[in-house]
């Protein structure tokens, strides 16, 4: 898998708020059909890291490379547009009004008169709704009303239905049940299955143990090290968490405690 | 995920014959039931004061009057709710209506003239669109200044308060100019801004039409998809009372008649003999009504039918989150000030037209009365919420309030306690409502 170009690359990414350095000279990369997990304590940079590859942030130095070829990223557009879709931690979606209208946010199919073509949207959102959740029945109703897993569910919905190459997924489990957080396990795996890759961050170890591939451990802002999850122990990732230090499994990054 | 309704085969086949709420079965035939405790509260305050007055509140003029009143607030209103509802607030449109007023006068009274002569065919046009291309500009500018410099718009729009307010003095030095051109007066409604019976009537029932139009095409698209239609009765209730309403309207304003003297001049005018017994020629629907609902409707469709009233309204729910979705929040907002400001322009010709007189006092307190529409309308100044036919609902209770209170002898600063504690009182049941039903 390694040999291959990744379909996602992102090098030596640095930015800085107000002079303090958020991510400095990080470097990740994603294969097609791989669960890359990406660990830190808050403030480590990971979130920052993944707001640059969504387009919500722009970095001050550094690479991204989609399928190898280097792409710019300016905005939440240009990522959607190279097929890069996000779930945010705090899901990012619009209370106010329905699934359809937060499915289709910014990407509002039309009539030929140039109206919105809500009829269509809703059909094609009660498509999607019933293939991540079939028991979902309040099209018509604002988001808000929703329940935490049904409104989890449409975030995803957002972000897997216009054919999502990569997918980033910020904590998608931290407000659910265990039910729920089954499911969307088992949705990572059934979308890993379709080539769709999937950075996934989480402070849950466990979860990260179970569905990732690989995982990428940061702390202030730098890159510790990368590892297969084979090759390494929960206890030594929780070490590259807490300290710093490298196990022999991993390939150190810039943030790795030297000896 | 945590509903355990079965799956039913297809989304045609839900709506469970199970015990539903009044609130479920107002919201199955796409009724807003705040609509009807508007309309209820309208009712109210009509019965009341037609009591109090003795029976003059209910009369034809009054209502004519009632309702060419309430529209320039109208007008502005409509502008109001999308201002409101992407968690911003316009507190410079009374002045800015001044400010674009006191320009018109200038254009139509001085400088027009000047080019071609008095009472130019063309004079009225020209107004009207000077009126709606200078607050869209100005409203732009103070859009621009909320969106990319990250002003608060309570800031920006209180400098516009005070500017715009100097500046309608600095037109002419706070003269007064009048009188304005014939062909622009109507605007203002009066007896010239009356449009006739026949063809009141006319309007009335394309209107109705237009209506039933639009009920079966939404039908007819929600059967292609298969998705669950409103019952019939329900499509017929809304029809019906949707068509009486424009045809009461119209019943209405033709049964207010022209005053004997003019009366008698149109009907010499058209070579008739004016018979000893006096004939009744009916005022017909107004011009700014017709225009306040036009604007009305024009809205309404940009808010729900187009895009931009998408964004309108994800940028109130989750400004955050429309950003991340890829809209563009900062054009969103400057379009919307800019959208505001365009229909100042268009209130400001109403007034102008309606005092014959374009003032550098005109539309004082304006602000507050439109926001004071929008809220009672239902607009919810947390934003993302609110409907541009409850704005013009509110309009009209506002302006019903004053009215009433006029007709009955009800002191200036009385009238202002009253408003007043309506509007705190309106917006507190509406609390209630949504933390009970919403």
């Amino acid at each position: 898998m390694d040999m291959t170009t990744p379909l996602v690359e992102m090098r030596d990414i640095s930015i800085a708020f107000g002079g303090i350095k958020a991510v400095d000279g990080a470097s990740v990369d994603l294969h097609a059909g791989e669960v890359v997990g990406l660990l830190g304590h808050n403030g480590a940079g990971k979130s920052t890291l993944i707001k640059i590859l969504s387009g919500a942030y722009k970095a001050d130095a550094g690479e991204i490379r989609v399928s190898g070829e280097p792409v710019a990223i300016s905005s939440p557009r240009d990522a959607k547009k190279h097929g890069i879709e996000t779930i945010y931690q705090t899901l990012a979606l619009a209370d106010n009004v329905d699934a359809a209208a937060n499915i289709f946010l910014g990407r509002e199919l039309l009539t030929p008169w140039l109206t919105l073509d809500d009829a269509t949207m809703e059909s094609e959102t009660r498509k999607v709704m019933g293939r991540l959740n079939p028991h979902f029945r309040r099209f018509k109703e604002p988001v808000k009303a929703l329940s935490g897993g049904q409104r989890q569910s449409v975030a995803i919905a957002r972000a897997i239905y216009f054919n999502a190459r990569v997918l980033i997924m910020d904590e998608p489990t931290a407000a659910l049940g265990p039910a729920e957080t089954k499911q969307v396990a088992e949705l990572i795996l059934e979308l890993k299955k379709q080539g769709i890759g999937i950075f996934l961050i989480s402070h849950d170890l466990h979860d990260v143990f179970d569905l990732a591939d690989r995982v990428s451990v940061m702390k202030n802002g730098r890159v510790v090290g990368t590892a297969r999850v084979a090759d390494v122990t929960q206890d030594e990732v929780l070490g590259m968490i807490i300290s710093g230090k490298c196990p022999a499994g991993a390939t150190p990054g810039p943030g790795a405690l030297r000896g | 995920m945590t509903e355990t309704a079965p799956a039913s085969a297809t989304p045609a086949q839900e709506s469970p014959a199970q015990a539903r709420s009044l609130a479920d079965r107002m919201r199955e035939i796409e009724v807003d039931p705040r609509m009807i405790g508007m309309v209820a509260a309208l009712a109210v305050i009509w019965l009341g004061f037609n009591w109090l007055s003795g029976g003059a509140f209910l009369t034809p003029r009054n209502l004519w009057n009632l309702l060419v009143q309430t529209a320039s607030i109208a007008v502005m209103a409509c502008g109001m709710v999308l201002v409101i509802v992407t968690r911003n607030i316009d507190l410079s449109v009374g002045s800015m209506l001044g400010f674009v007023g006191m320009v018109v006068g200038l254009v139509q009274v001085r400088l027009l003239p000047e080019i071609w002569g008095f009472e130019h065919p063309l004079t009225w046009i020209v107004s009207l669109t000077v009126a709606i291309g200078l607050g869209g500009m100005l409203g732009m500018f103070q859009g621009a200044l909320i969106a990319y410099l990250a002003i608060p718009s309570f800031i920006v729009t209180l400098g516009g308060l005070l500017v715009w307010r100097g500046a309608a003095w600095w037109v002419t030095q706070g003269q007064t100019i009048a009188p304005m051109d014939s062909r622009f007066r109507p605007l203002g409604g009066g007896i010239e801004g009356a449009i006739g019976t026949g063809a009141s009537w006319a309007i009335g029932l394309v209107i109705c039409g237009l209506i039933l139009a639009g009920i079966v095409l939404a039908r007819r698209r929600r059967r292609r998809f298969g998705f669950a239609l409103r019952p019939l009765w329900a499509e017929g209730l809304v029809a019906g009372v949707a068509c009486g309403a424009v045809l009461v309207t119209v019943a209405i304003a033709n049964a207010y008649p022209l005053p004997a003297g003019i009366a008698r001049r149109l009907t010499e005018a058209k070579g008739l003999v004016w018979p000893p017994g006096g004939l009744f020629i009916g005022h017909g629907l107004a011009v700014p009504v017709l225009l306040a609902l036009a604007v009305g409707v024009a809205i309404t469709f940009l808010t729900t039918r187009l895009r931009f009233g998408r964004y309108v309204f994800a940028i109130g729910g989750n400004p955050e989150a429309a950003q991340l979705s890829g809209v563009n929040t900062r054009k969103v907002l400057t379009l919307v000030y800019g959208l505001m400001g365009a229909l100042v322009g268009i209130s400001a010709c109403i007034s102008t037209a309606r005092l014959n007189a374009a003032t550098n006092s005109a539309g004082q307190l304006d602000e507050l009365y439109v926001i004071a529409a929008a809220v009672i309308g239902g607009t919810s100044l947390a934003g993302g919420v609110g409907t541009i036919a409850g704005a013009m609902l509110g309009a009209l209770v506002m302006q019903s309030l004053q009215s009433g209170m006029v007709l009955i002898g009800v002191d200036t600063p009385l009238q202002n306690i009253v408003v007043g504690l309506v509007l705190v009182v309106a917006v507190w049941l509406d609390g209630i409502y949504r933390k009970r039903l919403g």
